[in-house]
């Protein structure tokens, strides 16, 4: 007998995985890196919540109401990329990098 | 369904689907008729808004099936005297800041790169967005199902950061640390999401409070905290003055008077609801103690600021931390004054804090900038903007008669009866804090002879919508019965004052 079911198998690994986009999000400052992260993060919410219903609505399979919140949670997801990447590329564009700049540069203008 | 529940379902479908439609016709429209789109959307959404307000008040609470599926498969609106009392105010807030924005907001023209001057920057695609943001602000206060807020929480999220992005370099970099952290906080609120879903098997909030139990802390603390970065409270405010102070004026007011009331609104209805029976007394007090660090915290800053935007931002980092004081006053005793103290605070905030945004819409209209030390004497030259800016001053003073003083009248009271005197003393301590940061713009604009020289004039639409909200702000004391009449609409608060089970 295996030590983890299915659900509970994809819930660790989704835990996992939303823990790792958490730590890329706020350890990176290339903002590529931070979409990235960003998505790994809701990749891992939508394991947990296709996970943690396995089984509860129709026995031995996925609960479809939870995989109908994934798709629109994934729908919600390309529009945030897509979004952050028009913005990646604005900053790219006017400042050369396609970094997060420092935060106390933004304090007073002269 | 009888006759008048209809009337009033129907209100509310059109105060989300208005805004929508206004936005979706902003965004079809050419260059020409995109402002008669606009001028639809401004026209037709604070009707509709007004009428559902209305039925509301006439009729009671109203349970909206949407499509008619209901919960548990479907999803549900509720619309109480809380969430009506937040439509209301974003109604009034946001016509008054868009008839600013249609003065103060210049649409780009043909094959035209630079963006605008500081005082009327050029935003493509303003008013889709800016309808948008208004839609979404109603279907957030409106919905009653856990991961239709999700849905709601983003769509704010991309049309506030879209709104902030386009005014220069700054405002750019301080949208895209918006936009991260408006995303970060939305997951941490979709797993907890997905743990109550896992747990009970459903998404409706009133269904999710007679099930929630102690296990479901950890979904507690997930959408707290994913909340808390979208509200900004001290220490999570890093990202609140550089977004709210860079962006144009009537995006300011939006962004400081409503959106982050947005998520505070959503921390309420959860605490008040799914998570009124869990033991949360010491968490709450974790947000107090914030709460009362952001007061103090916010102020010295503000204090410290030598932009005029950056300083009013600073103040709703202040502002924002008095809303947080009705957790620690609100739950252990289960004391309806602080919850509903709280609330009446939240919408004078949003009323004074925006007159405040567009006042200082007035200043860089007129002088090109808001450098503090070049505007001294500014009040003659600009009399009735910088009227409208004493006005709001003394609602976030809390000096009567003015609704801020009604807001901490209640919460300050709500501190005594439970015998919490520090939070007593930082309520008014704040109070003085506030008065100093108003008080070094007011004083050198009145005293000094002099005006800065090459003023342009401000067009007396922006200045009217000013001075509208800052007398909204003051007549909300007057108000104060009826509009604590209007929040005990369908009982919100009774899950955590004893009224129900």
């Amino acid at each position: 007998m295996p030590v983890l079911d299915t659900g509970q198998l994809y819930g660790v690994t989704g835990a996992i995985l939303f823990s790792l986009g958490l730590y890329g999000t706020l350890r990176h400052r290339h903002l590529i890196r931070k979409i990235l992260a960003v998505n790994v993060m809701g990749t891992g919410v939508f394991l947990v919540l296709v996970a943690t219903r396995y089984g509860r609505g129709v026995p031995g399979a996925p609960d479809p109401v939870a995989q109908a919140m994934v798709l629109t949670g994934i729908v919600v997801a390309v529009s945030a990329t897509a979004m952050a990447i028009a913005f990646t590329l604005r900053v790219h564009a006017t400042t050369g990098s396609a970094h997060l700049p420092d935060a106390d540069a933004e304090e007073p203008r002269p | 369904m009888s006759g008048p529940d209809v009337a009033a379902e129907a209100w509310l479908v059109w105060s989300v689907v208005v805004p929508f439609l206004a936005g979706s016709l902003a965004f079809l429209a050419g260059r020409r008729l995109r402002i008669a789109a606009a001028l639809f959307g401004l026209a037709a959404t604070p009707i509709c808004t007004a009428a559902a307000v209305y039925t509301t008040h006439r009729l009671g609470p109203v349970r909206y099936r949407i499509g008619g599926w209901g919960a548990p498969l479907g999803i549900d609106w509720l619309a109480d005297g809380l969430s009506m009392l937040l439509v209301g105010t974003t109604g009034l807030v946001l016509l008054l800041a868009g008839i600013h924005a249609v003065r103060s907001i210049r649409a780009p023209s043909g094959g035209e790169q630079k963006s605008g001057t500081d005082a009327q920057p050029t935003i493509a695609y303003f008013w889709p967005l800016y309808f948008f943001l208004w839609g979404s602000l109603n279907a957030l206060f409106l919905s009653n199902d856990a991961f239709n807020l999700y849905v709601c929480l983003e769509l704010l999220g991309f049309s506030s950061a879209a709104l902030m992005a386009q005014a220069g370099r700054e405002a750019l970099t301080a949208a895209i640390r918006y936009l991260f952290v408006s995303l970060l906080g939305s997951l941490l609120y979709l797993l907890g999401v997905a743990l109550l879903f896992g747990a009970h098997g459903t998404l409706d909030l009133q269904a999710l409070r007679a099930v929630a139990s102690s296990s479901d802390l950890a979904a507690l603390a997930l959408m707290t905290t994913g909340l808390l970065f979208k509200t900004a409270l001290f220490p999570l405010h890093f990202w609140l003055p550089a977004a709210h102070a860079n962006a144009p004026a009537p995006v300011s007011a939006a962004l400081s008077g409503l959106v982050v009331k947005a998520s505070f609104y959503l921390l309420v209805r959860l605490w008040a609801g799914p998570f009124a029976p869990l033991p949360t007394a010491d968490a709450a007090a974790v947000l107090g103690t914030l709460g009362a660090a952001a007061i103090v915290w916010g102020s010295v800053q503000a204090l410290r600021q030598r932009r005029l935007k950056m300083l009013i931002a600073y103040s709703t980092v202040a502002q924002l931390g008095y809303l947080f004081l009705l957790f620690p006053l609100g739950a252990p005793h289960g004391n309806l004054e602080a919850w509903t103290g709280g609330l009446y605070y939240a919408v004078s905030h949003a009323l004074a804090k925006s007159a405040l945004f567009l006042c200082a819409g007035c200043v860089v209209w007129a002088a090109g900038h808001d450098r503090l030390a070049d505007l001294k004497g500014i009040a003659r030259p600009l009399p009735v903007t910088m009227f409208a800016f004493a006005l709001a001053g003394v609602t976030l003073l809390g000096i009567p008669p003015s609704g801020g003083f009604v807001g901490k009248w209640n919460l300050v009271s709500a501190a005594v009866r439970g015998g919490h005197w520090a939070y007593a003393v930082i309520i008014y301590g704040g109070g003085l804090l506030a008065a100093g940061y108003v008080f070094r713009v007011l004083a050198p604009s009145l005293l000094f002879q002099k005006s800065p020289a090459g003023l342009r004039k401000v067009p007396w639409p922006m200045e009217a919508a000013a001075l509208t909200l800052a007398i909204a702000a003051v007549l909300l004391d007057f108000l104060a019965d009826p509009i604590f009449a209007f929040l005990a609409i369908g009982r919100p608060f009774a899950a955590v004052t004893g009224g129900l089970p």
